[in-house]
């Protein structure tokens, strides 16, 4: 079976916007390689400034890549061209509190990427937003709404309705429950889960929370200093990881959670 | 939760309306309102409202007292000034080239600043900064030393009057758009809606646009009660409207002359600028705090 997206030789090299005196450390993506299958949920973790974000953003077309090729379906993704991947692969971002846009409705906020993408009338576009809200575990009347009305997980729902309402294969969430308190932080979490069982979408997430990663991803990727050091099967880097970096973050883990 | 619409009877308004109804809240801005409104009647109507011509020298009737005098007649309601011509017609058509002027002047200053802003706010490199540093060196000078320069040069007049005010105007709303428009772009909803496919000119409309305009109605007001003060200092100056033409600030420095035997000729059009002054301040004021709530509260 051929997976749904396929990352090779992706690599990246930040621009060093040094002076004449001083020379900016530039930070570098070494290739990395991945698949995914449709359904499945991978989950990328790392310390700060490991490069996760940055292949979140290269994934979502975000950044330029220096060379690799992402293949989604068989079809090649152009660099730069963000049309033809928007449809397909989607982002919700860290903070729903600066991603949604303050002076607009919700409503505005979701048709914007309709009007952009799609051939659909009004009427058609404001069903499918009714619907999409509805589906996020919201009202259809939230339409009307600004997002300095909605709390933070309701706004972290319309984020995540933001990135369905196009259908895509593909969503990639850049710590997307890292601003949220524990019980809705769990909502949140069951909520993609079931979204994603009954849509079957590709899930690739960036996360802190090792707690959450064990319970919806199925397979992980770590990263350090721009590197993959070790990707596998979650129960596999659970339980018998072998990078040195992996078998601390799991120690630690372990060791909070058994308290 | 599912289907049903729990508030079927709420109705939603628009965001005009909106605003309206927050603004509707201040009794005082709805006071300046009026005025606001008064003041625009007037300029529509002036022809219709005034009873003499501005320019018609009665000469039967000089220095006339006001109607409320016990020497005035109601005939000339505001009284007469030295060569006879009715107050009251020419602080309505004052009114008219002052009030009127000054909008026109404004308009067309947030229009041009807000295209040149905008441009230097989404653009990159030299062209944008050239286009906003360049203009910043005339902020340095007040408008006014720009504007009797402007004057100076093109000569005495309404017209390069309003030409002085508004190229001095332009620079600020240049710099409050490009401000605006260059902090908005480092905001994550300007990734997302990039991400969504949008082209630079949609984010600008779309996106950054319905963040900025209460600044813009914030600036566009102080800008008004500013051009309002300029064009008639202009006028009092003798550089702005020249003699025949009623314009408030030309005709305080006509009634300077005759300050002590006939105050009302200075009195009257200086409390319509006073009034005009008032009035557009707590509509801006009013406007600002209600579209602030629309979004915040």
């Amino acid at each position: 079976m051929s997976s749904l997206l396929e990352v090779k030789d992706l690599s990246y090299c930040a621009k060093s916007r040094g002076t004449l005196f001083k020379r900016e450390q530039s930070f570098k993506l070494e290739p990395i390689n991945f698949e995914l299958q449709s359904g499945e949920t991978m989950a990328i973790i790392g310390d700060n400034g490991s490069g996760k974000s940055t292949v979140a953003k290269l994934l979502v077309g975000a950044a330029m890549p220096d060379s690799g090729s992402i293949i989604l379906n068989g079809e090649t993704m152009q660099p730069g061209n963000i049309k033809q991947r928007c449809l397909k692969i989607r982002m919700v971002f860290q903070h729903s509190q600066s991603s949604l846009n303050p002076g607009l409705t919700l409503g505005a906020l979701l048709d914007e990427p309709l009007k952009l993408n799609t051939e659909y009338d009004g009427y058609e576009r404001r069903r499918i937003i009714e619907e999409t809200l509805v589906k996020v575990g919201l009202m259809a009347e939230h339409a009307h709404f600004y997002a300095h009305m909605l709390s933070e997980g309701q706004k972290q729902r319309v984020a995540v309705a933001r990135a369905l309402i196009l259908n895509p294969e593909v969503i990639v969430a850049d710590e997307p429950f890292a601003a949220l308190d524990p019980s809705v932080r769990s909502q949140t979490v069951n909520l993609l889960v079931k979204l994603q069982q009954d849509l079957g979408v590709g899930f690739i997430f960036i996360s802190h929370n090792l707690g959450i990663v064990r319970h919806i991803s199925d397979r992980i990727l770590v990263m350090r200093h721009g590197k993959v050091i070790e990707a596998g099967k979650t129960d596999v880097i659970f339980n018998w990881p072998k990078h040195d970096y992996t078998k601390k973050l799991i120690y630690a883990y372990q060791s909070l959670s058994k308290r | 939760m599912g289907q049903s619409k729990l508030y079927l009877e709420d109705h939603f308004p628009s965001p005009v309306k909106h605003t309206w109804i927050e603004f509707r809240r201040n009794h005082v801005s709805i006071i300046g309102l009026w005025i606001f409104l008064f003041f625009v009647a007037v300029i529509v109507f002036a022809p219709g409202i005034a009873p003499f011509s501005p320019t018609e020298q009665n000469t039967d009737v000089i220095l006339l007292q006001p109607a409320w005098d016990n020497s005035g007649t109601i005939v000339h309601l505001f009284g007469t000034d030295s060569l006879g011509r009715d107050v009251l017609s020419r602080v309505i058509h004052g009114s008219r080239v002052t009030f009127g002027i000054s909008i026109l002047i404004v308009l067309i200053a947030m229009l041009v600043g807000f295209s040149l802003g905008a441009f230097a706010g989404m653009g990159h490199g030299l062209r944008a900064s050239v286009l906003n540093h360049l203009l910043d060196a005339i902020m340095v000078i007040p408008t006014l030393i720009i504007a009797i320069i402007i004057v100076a040069i093109f000569g005495t007049g309404l017209t390069s009057c309003m030409w002085a005010i508004t190229l001095s105007m332009i620079p600020k709303f240049i710099h409050l758009t490009r401000d605006l428009v260059r902090n908005a772009c480092h905001m994550e909803y300007v990734t997302a809606a990039r991400l969504d496919g949008a082209s630079n000119t949609r984010i600008l409309f779309d996106s950054i646009l319905p963040n900025m305009i209460e600044p813009l109605v914030v600036n566009g007001t102080f800008a008004l009660s500013v051009a309002i003060l300029e064009l008639s200092a202009l006028g009092f100056l003798n550089l702005g409207a020249q003699a025949p033409t009623a314009e408030l600030g030309a005709m305080l420095s006509d009634g300077l002359e005759v300050a002590y035997i006939a105050p009302w000729n200075i009195a009257l059009p200086g409390a319509a600028i006073l009034l005009m002054l008032i009035a557009v301040n707590l509509v801006g004021d009013g406007l600002r705090t209600a579209l602030r709530n629309r979004l915040q509260q």
